[in-house]
C-alpha cells in the first residue's frame, strides 16, 4: 500500500486517505497557485503504526476508562496528555520507518519543513474547524520529522478534538490521520485571509504579522488586521496593531524575538499586497467552491500560500466549550496573565477582604445589614468572574509546561512534571505549617493536651492560645462560619491536638532537582532562558492554582459571615414576637443567598427497592497521587464535619476546597469527586505524599463515612469494603 | 451500566436472559473447581437454574458444600470487551430443585435451552437451583457494583 505521496499524484479518489489539507494543497497547485513542495503521509501510514505497535487497544483502554459524560474537561486533557505520551514513546516500527524515509528523504534531503495534520474528514464543512489539530513548523532533519508525525498523529486525540468528538466521530476503531510534510517557507511578513469574515458575511478579514504567523496563531503577537468589501476588494479599515515582536525559525523550531525599530512603524504589508492576499483567498474560493482560511506568507516580494481549508466555527451550542478552546495559550500570552494576578487580582481580593472584615456586622441596622449582604453578594461574583476569566485560564501554564517537559524528556509517567512545580511555598502548605507549629507545642504539653480532651482550651497555656489565635487571625476562614470565639479556639486545638499525635510529617516532593537538571540541560546556552522562564511561569501556575482559591474563599467567607448574622437576628426575632416579619429587606436579603448557596442534593438514582439494595464495591477515577492506603472514610459535605476528622482516615469529598486542605496532613489519602491530576486536591495530596484518586464519579453519595475504603493512587480505584465475601 | 437501582436491575435482568452460558464454581476440600452450565434464571432474579449429570464433579461439590459463585458475562475475546463487556458474578447457595417445583422449573429452563430436553428429563440428571444472597456486576474492567437479594 502507497504511504506517501507527492502533491501532483493526489486525485479525488485520494481525498478519504489523505484528508482536507493534503488534498487542498494539491487541488491549488494543480491550478498553478505558488504552494511549497509537499509530501503526504496517508492514514494508513497511523493505521499501520498502531497496528504494528498494539496501540490502538492502549489507546481504548485510556479512553474508555471512564464514560466522557463524566469527565469534566481537566479528566479529558489528561487523558490527552497520556495519550499523546503513549505515541511520543513508542517508536515507529523498522518497515514502516523505513518505508516513510524512503518516501521522504529523496524529497526534501536536510530542507527544514513544517509537519501539518490533515485529518480525513477535516474537509467537510461540518467538522473542519481550526485549531483541534497540531502542526509543527521549522523541523529539522529526519529523525525529528519522524517524532513530529507521532505528535501530529496523537493530536487526532487532543482535548480540544475530544470535546468535539460527537462532531469528528471520533472512534479508535475507525478515526485515522493523514500528515502534510511541507518544505518551510521562512517568510518575513506573514498572515491569514477569511475569504469570508466570520462575522460579517459582506466582509473579508485580511490579518498580518512580521515574521512567521505561528506568533499570532496561537495568540502571542498580535496582528495588523484589515477589513475589506467582500465584493470589491476596497479597504474599509486598518486597525494596525502594537508592533514589537516577531516569529523566526530558531535553530529548532521558533523562536520570539524584538522586532526592529524601523518594522515597528511599518505594517507588514502595504496595500498592494493587502489586495493581492485579497485575490488569494478569492482564487481558493472560486477553486473549491466555498469561502476559505488561507495562510500564507510573504518571502521577500513572492507570495506563497502554505494552507487553505473552509471557514467553520466550532458549533457554539453555548456549552462553554469554546471558552475551553480559548483557554490553550502562549507563553507570552500567560506572562502578561501571571503579571495581572500577581499585581492586581491577588492583592485586590487581600485588600477586599480586609475591607470587608473590619466592618462590624453586629453594629449594623437590619436595613443596613440587608444592604451589606447584598453588596457582598455583588463583590463576591465579581471575583469569581475574575477567578473564572483569568485565574482558571493561567492553570494553563502548567500544562504548556507538561508538554514541552514530555515532548523533551518522554517521560514513562506522563505526569512527571508536576515534580518540578512541587516545593513552592503555597498559601495552604505555609497554614499547615503553622497549624504543625501548634501540633509541635501541644506535643510538649500534657497538661494543654487534657485541657484540650476536656473540652476545656481555653484554659492551655498562654503560648498556645496565642499561636491558636495567631493562626486564626491570618486565616480566619479556616474555621468555617465564624462561631464564639472559644469555639473557634477549640475548633483549631482539637485540629493540633490530632496532628500533634502524627509523627512529624511535611509537605515533600519528589527528587524535583535531579529531574529539574536533567530538564534544564536539554536545552542550549542560548534557550536556558527560555526554559527557566517557562519552569518559572509554570511553578507560579501551580502556585497560583491553589492560593487564589485562598484568596476568593476569604472574600466569600465574608458573605457568609454576613448571611449567618442576617439569620441570627430573623430566627432571634421570631423567637421572641412568634413572627418573622415576612417581607422585609433583611429577610429577603438572607433567602436568596440562602437559595443561592444551596447545596445540590441531587441523587444518582434509587439504591433501595424491590427486594434488592445496590452497593458500589471499585469504582473508577482518576489516578491522581501514586500509594495505596486503606482506612475508614470521612465524608466532608459540612464544614463542620471537618472537625470530626481522625487520623488516619481517608478524605473523601465532592471538591476539596481552600478551606478544607488544613486537615490534609492528617489524612491518609484523599477521594473527590471533581476530576483531574491538576487540581488543588491532586496538587496537594501529592505535596503531602498521599494516594489520591480525583474523578471518582459521585464519592461523597455512594461512600459513607466509616465505610472501610482502600485507595489506589496507582490505578485511580476506590473499592470499599473489605475483601472478605459474607458467607452466602 | 448507572447508578439507578432500576436500571441495573433492567440490565442484569437482560444479560441473564441473553446469555445462555455461565460458570460454576465449586469447591471441594478448598480445591475450587469451575464447569460451564446452561443456566437460566427466575423472574424476581433472586433464583438461576442449571442441570447437572447426578455422577459429575460439581454436583459431588455441591452435595458436600452448598455455596457456589457463577460468572455470567458478554464478552466477545477481543480487547473491546474491557469497555463493552459485563461480567456478573452471582454468589448463593445451591440445592436440587424440590419435586413439587420441578415441573415448572423446568419449562422455565428448557424455554431457554429447549435442545437440552432430552438432557434435561433423564433420571440420572439434577435440576438445581442457586438461590442468589449477592450479584457483583463488573462494568468498564474495573466498575464494581453489588446487588445485595434481600
Amino acid at each position: 500500500m502507497k504511504l506517501i505521496f507527492a502533491l501532483a499524484e493526489i486525485t479525488a479518489r485520494d481525498r478519504p486517505r489523505i484528508g482536507g489539507k493534503g488534498y487542498a494543497l494539491a487541488e491549488m497547485q494543480r491550478k498553478g497557485m505558488r504552494i511549497p513542495d509537499a509530501a503526504c503521509i496517508s492514514a494508513d501510514a497511523y493505521r499501520e503504526f498502531l497496528a504494528s505497535t498494539e496501540l490502538k487497544d492502549r489507546i481504548r483502554m485510556e479512553l474508555y476508562r471512564k464514560p466522557f459524560e463524566e469527565m469534566r474537561w481537566e479528566e479529558i486533557w489528561d487523558v490527552s496528555l497520556r495519550i499523546r505520551n503513549m505515541f511520543a514513546r513508542t517508536p515507529m516500527p523498522g518497515e514502516l520507518r523505513a518505508r516513510l524515509l524512503r518516501g521522504l528523504e529523496p524529497r526534501f534531503r536536510k530542507a527544514p519543513v513544517s509537519v501539518r495534520s490533515s485529518a480525513p474528514g477535516e474537509d467537510s464543512a461540518r467538522s473542519s474547524f481550526a485549531g483541534l489539530h497540531e502542526s509543527f513548523v521549522n523541523i529539522h532533519g529526519m529523525e525529528s520529522v519522524l517524532e513530529h508525525v507521532r505528535l501530529v498523529w496523537a493530536s487526532l486525540w487532543s482535548d480540544r478534538a475530544l470535546l468535539y468528538r460527537k462532531e469528528l466521530k471520533l472512534d479508535p476503531e475507525t478515526s485515522a490521520m493523514a500528515v502534510v510534510v511541507q518544505k518551510m517557507v521562512a517568510g518575513g511578513r506573514s498572515g491569514v485571509v477569511f475569504g469570508r469574515s466570520p462575522v460579517h458575511n459582506k466582509q473579508t478579514i485580511v490579518e498580518a504579522v512580521h515574521g512567521l504567523n505561528q506568533g499570532f496563531v496561537d495568540g502571542t503577537i498580535e496582528p495588523d488586521r484589515w477589513i475589506l468589501d467582500r465584493k470589491t476588494g476596497r479597504i474599509l479599515e486598518h486597525s494596525p496593531a502594537r508592533r514589537g515582536k516577531y516569529v523566526a525559525p530558531g535553530r529548532r523550531g521558533v523562536s520570539l524575538k524584538t522586532l526592529p525599530r524601523a518594522l515597528r512603524e511599518r505594517p507588514p504589508i502595504d496595500g498592494r499586497e493587502v489586495g493581492e492576499v485579497y485575490r488569494l483567498a478569492l482564487a481558493a474560493e472560486s477553486l473549491f467552491g466555498c469561502p476559505q482560511d488561507v495562510e500564507w506568507t510573504y518571502r521577500r516580494k513572492i507570495l506563497h500560500t502554505l494552507q487553505a481549508r473552509p471557514i467553520t466555527t466550532p458549533p457554539s451550542s453555548g456549552d462553554g466549550r469554546s471558552w475551553y478552546l480559548s483557554l490553550h495559550r502562549s507563553l507570552e500570552n500567560l506572562k502578561s496573565l501571571r503579571r495581572k494576578i500577581e499585581e492586581a487580582h491577588i492583592p485586590g481580593m487581600e485588600k477586599e477582604s480586609l475591607q470587608l472584615g473590619r466592618i462590624d456586622l453586629s453594629g449594623l441596622s437590619d436595613a443596613a445589614l440587608a444592604r451589606e449582604i447584598r453588596r457582598r453578594r455583588e463583590i463576591y461574583d465579581r471575583w469569581r468572574q475574575v477567578y473564572w476569566d483569568d485565574c482558571i485560564p493561567f492553570a494553563h501554564g502548567m500544562r504548556l509546561f507538561g508538554r514541552i517537559y514530555n515532548d523533551l524528556m518522554k517521560p514513562q509517567d506522563p505526569f512527571q512534571f508536576m515534580a518540578l512545580l512541587g516545593g513552592a511555598p503555597m498559601i495552604s502548605t505555609q497554614r499547615n505549617r503553622m497549624l504543625g507549629g501548634l501540633a509541635a507545642l501541644i506535643r510538649k504539653d500534657p497538661a494543654g493536651r487534657a485541657c484540650i480532651l476536656a473540652g476545656k482550651a481555653d484554659q492551655c497555656s498562654p503560648t498556645v492560645l496565642r499561636e491558636c489565635d495567631r493562626i486564626l487571625d491570618r486565616f480566619s476562614d479556616l474555621v468555617g462560619e465564624k462561631g464564639s470565639p472559644g469555639r473557634d479556639r477549640s475548633r483549631i486545638l482539637n485540629i493540633a491536638l490530632r496532628m500533634a499525635e502524627l509523627p512529624e510529617k511535611s509537605a515533600q516532593s519528589q527528587n524535583p532537582a535531579v529531574l529539574r537538571r536533567r530538564f534544564l540541560s536539554r536545552f542550549g546556552p542560548g534557550r536556558k532562558k527560555y526554559a527557566l522562564e517557562l519552569l518559572d511561569l509554570a511553578r507560579a501556575s501551580y502556585r497560583l492554582r491553589d492560593d487564589d482559591n485562598i484568596y476568593l474563599g476569604k472574600i466569600e467567607s465574608r458573605l457568609f459571615a454576613a448571611v449567618k448574622e442576617g439569620s441570627r437576628r430573623i430566627r432571634a426575632r421570631s423567637r421572641s414576637s412568634g413572627k418573622t416579619g415576612r417581607g422585609d429587606a433583611l429577610k429577603k436579603a438572607v433567602l436568596l443567598e440562602s437559595s443561592l448557596t444551596a447545596t445540590d442534593r441531587r441523587r444518582t438514582g434509587r439504591t433501595e427497592g424491590g427486594g434488592f439494595s445496590l452497593k458500589s464495591r471499585q469504582i473508577v477515577g482518576q489516578p491522581a497521587g501514586a500509594g495505596v492506603a486503606m482506612g475508614r472514610a470521612r465524608v466532608i459535605v459540612h464544614p463542620s464535619d471537618l472537625y470530626n476528622f481522625q487520623r488516619g482516615e481517608i478524605l473523601v469529598c465532592d471538591a476539596i476546597d481552600p478551606g478544607m486542605t488544613f486537615i490534609v496532613p492528617l489524612a491518609a489519602a484523599v477521594v473527590e469527586r471533581r476530576g483531574g491530576m491538576l487540581i488543588h486536591g491532586a496538587i496537594i495530596a501529592r505535596e503531602y505524599g498521599l494516594p489520591c484518586v480525583t474523578g471518582v464519579p459521585d464519592a461523597a453519595l455512594r461512600i459513607k463515612t466509616g465505610d472501610f475504603i482502600t485507595v489506589d493512587g496507582h490505578l485511580g480505584i476506590v473499592t470499599v469494603g473489605e475483601a472478605i465475601l459474607p458467607d452466602s | 451500566m448507572s447508578q439507578d437501582l432500576p436500571e441495573i436491575r433492567n440490565d442484569l435482568k437482560k444479560l441473564l436472559r441473553t446469555q445462555p452460558l455461565a460458570v460454576l464454581s465449586t469447591q471441594q476440600d478448598g480445591q475450587p473447581y469451575a464447569s460451564l452450565v446452561a443456566f437460566a434464571c427466575s423472574d424476581d432474579l433472586a433464583r438461576l437454574y442449571f442441570a447437572t449429570i447426578r455422577s459429575t464433579r460439581k454436583f459431588a461439590n455441591i452435595m458436600k458444600d452448598s455455596r457456589v459463585a457463577m460468572l455470567i458475562d458478554s464478552r466477545s475475546n477481543a480487547p473491546a470487551d474491557f469497555q463493552q463487556a459485563t461480567a456478573v458474578t452471582a454468589t448463593g447457595k445451591t440445592a436440587e430443585v424440590a419435586p413439587e417445583e420441578r415441573n415448572g422449573i423446568l419449562a422455565l429452563y428448557l424455554a431457554k435451552h429447549p435442545y437440552l430436553e432430552s438432557f434435561a428429563q433423564s433420571p440420572t440428571c439434577a435440576l438445581c437451583e442457586v438461590r442468589v444472597r449477592t450479584y457483583f456486576v463488573c462494568t468498564r474492567f474495573q466498575n464494581v457494583v453489588e446487588v445485595h437479594i434481600k
